[in-house]
């Protein structure tokens, strides 16, 4: 029902983020998602990989700092004020939004909307009983 | 519990410092005769041997300084000739030429059992197994650890300092019960054994450190870790290496080995002794040195001493941690900071790493003060605002301890350097 999302911490410094991505690559792990905010000094790379367990224990094994959240997902039309509608349906009942990062994929109609809040199982069942689609990693 | 010489470390106080009298008698005329820069400087002053009738006119004999060992440098405050000088040891020197010290053969039997007095007291028997991770050279540690060891009857593994890796390896192969290192390097080990997920194949009960000054928060933080009980012990090389103090299972300050050194506390700018309890930047003379014998050493480290007895029976005087050295204490706008504050902060928070660095700056006339550390929790990654809170939370408890604002930067575990030997904690890049 939930989507695992890995999260690292990086110093805002040239060559930490080539570190994290080449890690993973070299050991022929894709990224599903990746999102990135800084602050001056230091930032949280969150991202979903194909294989999350198999992410988690190489960055962990080349000394990162390596959390695991879970994330929910859902999967709405690719139409103007579709997320809206979503945010507003947590807003209502007064379910906070720490972040929110959505896609599109080629050859979808669909959107996909990743989210973490701050109260996640009420979420899930204002969700469900709205008959919004969630996702899982498998679906990702 | 447990002493290596019990006639030695509970003699009465009356009793030890008539003993500390007849050796200082002895020592002060045995460096007058034979090691000039002595005699130049009590002749300079009037100052005879003689003159030293009680323990209190030692207060009388001019202090021994870095500079006089440098000028000195290499063997010209040595009393015997080279031919009666079974072993060199020097300093660091991580500026300009090192400071030597050389030992007679008496000399380094006398800090074989300085040692072994010492590892006793931290608990060890002759059944433990000693890994020695300092280095083994000119560096007094390594030696100096290793031949106590040997006295005390157990097993040393010399491994010396460097490659973590295969230190963790033996140290798990092998199965040493007792770990010789810096706090710095100790607790590096004990950081990549956890993070190798080999804790459970190490068999460690002790870990004694030296060289390098530690704090409660730091062991502590080490035994949590390794479960073994963490001692430190004090020395330099000046008066001849680690072995003039160590700490006891009470861990209520080192004692000292009063045998060999008299220690006094004194108020350098006001030359004046200080009394039991009061800080201030301790004295050592050795009383029984024969290769190089040191009058009134002023080591720069500041401490206090007690002459209560102890709990665990000794009855030899204790000096507290070394607070800092004068050479380490910060003047940060006008604020006297000690990097060991600013340590016992860092390492009282779980949710850090045990590794740190302090980097003072000048900006625009004003002097900045920055620490960098290590996130340890991955607890905090869910989101900013705990990271966020993380820092404001540093920053009130460095403020509280050292009454300025200090620059918080979190990094990334294990980006900071570290060091296999002495540790260098703090980077200052005001031009003075």
């Amino acid at each position: 029902m939930l989507v695992k999302q890995l999260s690292v911490f990086m110093e805002n410094r040239p060559g930490r983020l080539y570190k994290l991505t080449h890690a993973l690559g070299k050991e022929g792990i894709d990224f599903v998602t990746l999102s990135i905010a800084d602050t001056k000094d230091f930032g949280i790379v969150r991202f979903i990989a194909r294989d999350n367990d198999r992410a988690y224990e190489v960055l962990k094994n080349e000394g990162f700092t390596v959390g695991i959240t879970e994330l929910i997902g859902v999967e709405v039309a690719d139409r103007p004020n579709a997320l809206a509608e979503v945010v507003s349906l947590m807003e209502e009942s007064d379910i906070n939004i720490e972040y929110l990062y959505s896609f599109v994929l080629t050859n979808h109609n669909t959107a996909k909307i990743l989210m973490r809040v701050n109260e996640t199982d009420r979420a899930v069942s204002l969700l469900q009983n709205k008959g919004i689609k969630l996702l899982s990693e498998k679906i990702l | 519990m447990r002493m290596y010489s019990p006639e030695i470390e509970t003699m009465k106080r009356r009793e030890i410092r008539q003993m500390q009298l007849e050796r200082l008698k002895h020592i002060v005329r045995y460096a007058y005769e034979n090691v000039p820069m002595y005699r130049e400087r009590f002749d300079a002053i009037g100052l005879k041997p003689e003159h030293i009738r009680t323990l209190k006119d030692i207060e009388n004999i001019p202090y021994t300084t870095k500079d006089d060992l440098r000028d000195n440098y290499p063997f010209r405050l040595l009393a015997v000739p080279m031919k009666k000088i079974v072993r060199v040891h020097a300093s660091s020197g991580t500026t300009g030429k090192p400071i030597t010290c050389g030992y007679t053969r008496a000399d380094l039997d006398n800090w074989s059992t300085c040692i072994a007095r010492i590892l006793t007291m931290a608990g060890a028997t002759d059944e433990d197994i000693f890994h020695v991770a300092f280095g083994y050279g000119l560096f007094t540690g390594g030696f100096g650890l290793h031949y106590g060891v040997e006295k005390l009857g157990a097993t040393v593994i010399p491994v010396s300092s460097g490659n973590t890796e295969r230190q963790i390896m033996l140290l798990k192969d092998f199965g040493a019960t007792a770990l010789i290192a810096t706090p710095s390097y100790a607790m590096y080990l004990a950081e990549t054994a956890k993070k190798a997920g080999v804790l459970q194949d190490l068999k460690l009960r002790l870990v004694c450190m030296g060289a390098e000054a530690s704090t409660a928060e730091m062991h502590e933080a080490l035994h949590q870790i390794l479960g073994a009980f963490p001692t430190e012990n004090y020395g330099l090389t000046e008066v001849g290496g680690p072995g003039v103090s160590g700490e006891c299972r009470e861990k209520a300050g080192m004692h000292i080995n009063e045998d060999m050194f008299y220690p006094e506390v004194m108020n350098i700018e006001e030359n004046r002794a200080l009394p039991e309890g009061e800080q201030g930047e301790l004295v050592l003379t050795t009383l029984t040195k024969e290769g190089m014998p040191i009058l009134r050493y002023r080591t720069k480290d500041i401490t206090s001493l007690t002459y209560e007895p102890c709990k665990c029976g000794r009855t030899t005087a204790r000096m507290a941690r070394v607070v800092g050295r004068t050479d380490d204490m910060l003047i940060i706008r006008g604020v006297n900071v000690f990097p060991s504050q600013i340590e016992s902060v860092l390492m009282g928070m779980p949710e850090l790493g045990k590794t740190y660095e302090i980097i003072v700056d000048r900006v625009n006339y004003m002097d900045t003060i920055e620490v960098r550390v290590e996130v340890g929790d991955t607890g905090l990654l869910t989101d900013y605002s705990k990271l966020e809170e993380l820092v404001a939370k540093i920053r009130h408890k460095l403020r509280v301890v050292v009454q300025l604002d200090v620059k918080v930067k979190l990094v990334e575990p294990f980006s900071i350097k570290r060091a296999e030997g002495k540790v260098k904690r703090v980077t200052d890049l005001r031009k003075h």
